[in-house]
């Protein structure tokens, strides 16, 4: 039989099939590095102090907590407002890039970079939500979807003509960079002070945020805005202002987490699209109705995730796509939600 | 049954409304001839008849039924690969590989029917959404079977029923698939203007109505799902057939996206609106990546937003108005 090189021209626009795939291949197997199986990649092998079971369980609680502070803003927007934002990755990523540049170019400490990312980010939240986001809160789904997929890809395209395509990498300070080990040989916890510092960031973010949302004046007024925005407005409730601060705020956690993640998360262009399906886990599984859904959420996601990648490695996300596939199947609403609505 | 009078014009008028106008079959007959036409652009002509099949698999759930999915490219991967493995390990013969290919694919939409039915816009996005990712996973993890992140080699296809070889500027390839698009395009388009489709319609626009007058929706859905599926695995199939590769980038993100859009730029709701769309957006495609290849995403992401903001009924879709 005849051998025939066919072109394979479907996609040979974006650079050819091969060179993509091949590309992939080398994304995921370093995203598989980084986000769970890599400890202490900058003096040390990974096998060097082969990680048991509680060192994996808290860095997937690590992981799964700065999942959380990313995902919050999304889940305010998505849950409450009932918008579909499929570009809330690229806020994220604009705040990792934000922190890379902040600390390596400008050598801003590590510290006062995390308040001036979320400010950073979260002017441009409220700017995208002025000029943009605004308009789309009573448009239908599809078009919710069609439009943050949109600001989605313009945002990686946008990246990639700025920064270049490579991935960034983060020069931690050294007081982060230390390792502490306790217990007895099966079961040692081995706790990486950076992971130590992002977990002990986001409980405290956690914190704040649940004491915002149920104690103070700003929390009530946006739960009547969400409610009934008719009524809210008419008890002189400033809706469409609530709704900007909410998003912008939302938006701000995102840079932060980027920021705080930047050297666990490949902050990337693709950033958007690779981590979009993490963030709507985390809100869909973790329904809308609290703040703790998505956390607990987030946790199980982390843990899953760091868990499936160290054990069977061969399966890659599958663990956690088949998992959430089942819980969605299961209950539709999310798994913790106050009676269905 | 009480009023046989105006039950049986009200069914004439179905009737009529559902002939396939003169039209319609000039529009088919032309694109039947493109092949013949853009021979130097076979290549081409053969990528946008394989897209605008898969639009049209999509139009079936999105705009006939108002399922949002963004995993259409699950099936579309399934078919690419199922072909591509038919072929090399079982059967070199085309037309074999596609009808298995299909009608693995409608039994795979079948099972997944079922996970779509209940719950919101949010979760059947997600639910799409984690199949399509799902099958990028097995694929490039399965690397024995289907060549990993190499994507799936050496498939070789025999002659399009024992007499035509596929050639190395891709006439054989448009023709065939050209042939395969205005083939299931005149089945399609009896399907959804049959009681069958009118009642898919009824259940996109009012789903609680529908059930109400009796209307089977979720034996419905569940149909039309194996029967898009069925279409975009014909589809990938048929692109798997033609370039002789499969590679892992056919369940990505990106495809689901694109022909989403594509669909959207067309007219969702309307049988030819994958197709309208596919021609526009693969022409778009391929002026402006000659510009600017690797921006293109930005293009694409910047003509979602202005559609959307300008309202995709004002914009687009002057082709459905212009169509009865």
């Amino acid at each position: 039989m005849p051998v025939y090189p066919r072109k394979s021209s479907l996609g040979s626009a974006r650079g050819g099939l091969h060179a993509r795939a091949a590309e992939d291949a080398i994304q995921s197997h370093k995203a598989s590095k980084i986000r769970g199986l890599s400890y202490e990649t900058s003096n040390s092998s990974p096998f060097s102090h082969a990680p048991n079971m509680l060192t994996l369980l808290f860095d997937g609680v690590a992981y799964g907590m700065l999942l959380f502070v990313l995902a919050v803003g999304l889940s305010i927007t998505l849950g409450l407002m009932n918008f579909i934002n499929l570009a809330h990755g690229a806020f994220a990523m604009v705040g990792g890039y934000a922190m890379v540049i902040l600390s390596k170019q400008l050598q801003i400490p590590f510290l006062i970079c995390l308040p001036l990312v979320f400010v950073v980010v979260a002017l441009l939240g409220a700017l995208l939500e002025a000029t943009l986001y605004r308009r789309m809160y009573k448009k239908t789904h599809l078009d919710q979807v069609l439009f943050s997929i949109g600001l989605a890809f313009m945002s990686v395209a946008a990246m990639d003509f700025v920064m270049g395509s490579s991935q960034q990498n983060m020069d931690l300070p050294l007081w982060l960079r230390g390792r502490e080990e306790w217990g007895e040989a099966p079961w040692v916890l081995g706790v990486g002070h950076y992971r130590l510092f992002i977990v002990a960031v986001c409980a405290l973010l956690t914190l704040v945020l649940q004491l915002i949302l149920s104690k103070t004046r700003f929390g009530s007024q946006l739960r009547a805005s969400v409610d009934n925005p008719v009524v809210a407005s008419g008890l002189g409730i400033g809706v469409n202002r609530v709704f900007l601060i909410t998003f912008a705020v939302g938006s701000g956690l995102a840079g932060l987490g980027g920021a705080l993640g930047a050297e666990i998360l490949s902050i990337e262009p693709l950033f958007p699209l690779k981590y979009m399906i993490y963030f709507l886990i985390v809100v869909a599984v973790g329904g809308t109705s609290s703040i703790t859904g998505p956390l607990c959420a987030a946790v199980f996601l982390g843990v899953a995730d760091v868990f499936g990648k160290y054990y069977i490695p061969q399966l890659g996300g599958f663990v956690v796509y088949v998992l959430m596939i089942l819980i969605l199947l299961w209950r539709p609403q999310g798994l913790f939600i106050r009676g269905a609505k | 049954m009480s009023d046989p009078i105006s039950s049986s014009s009200s069914f004439l008028n179905l009737k009529n409304h559902a002939k396939i106008k003169s039209w319609e079959w000039v529009g088919l007959l032309l694109v039947l001839a493109c092949p013949w036409v853009f021979v130097s652009h076979a290549m081409l002509v053969n990528e946008i008849a394989i897209t605008a099949l898969f639009a049209v698999s999509l139009d079936l759930i999105l705009g006939y039924s108002g399922i949002v999915s963004l995993g259409q490219a699950a099936f579309f991967g399934w078919g690419c690969y199922s072909a591509g493995l038919f072929a090399k390990l079982w059967m070199p013969d085309p037309i074999v590989g596609l009808v298995f290919s299909t009608f693995s694919g409608v039994l795979l939409g079948f099972v997944l029917s079922f996970t779509i039915l209940r719950g919101t816009d949010l979760t059947r996005i997600m639910v799409t959404l984690g199949v399509s990712l799902i099958g990028y996973e097995l694929a490039n993890r399965l690397s024995g079977l289907t060549g990993g992140a190499d994507g799936l080699q050496g498939v070789l296809m025999g002659p399009v029923l024992g007499l035509f070889e596929f050639d190395l500027i891709g006439k054989v390839a448009s023709l065939y698939s050209v042939t395969a698009l205005v083939l299931v395009l005149v089945l399609l388009r009896h399907l959804v203007y049959s009681p069958f489709g009118v009642g898919l319609t009824a259940i996109r626009d009012n789903r609680l109505r529908a059930e109400s007058v009796g209307l089977p929706v979720a034996v419905r859905l569940v149909v039309i799902y194996s029967v898009s599926a069925g279409v975009a695995a014909l589809s990938g199939a048929l692109l798997a057939q033609t370039t002789g590769f499969a590679s892992l980038d056919v369940f990505s993100f990106e495809r689901s996206a694109d022909v989403l859009l594509m669909l959207v730029i067309g007219g969702a709701g309307w049988l030819y609106g994958g197709v309208v769309g596919a021609i526009v957006f693969k022409l778009f495609q391929q002026e402006l990546s000659s510009i600017t290849p690797q921006y293109w995403m930005f293009w694409i992401g910047l003509l979602l937003v202005i559609l959307v903001l300008v309202g995709r009924e004002k914009l687009f879709s002057p082709f459905k108005r212009l169509m009865p």
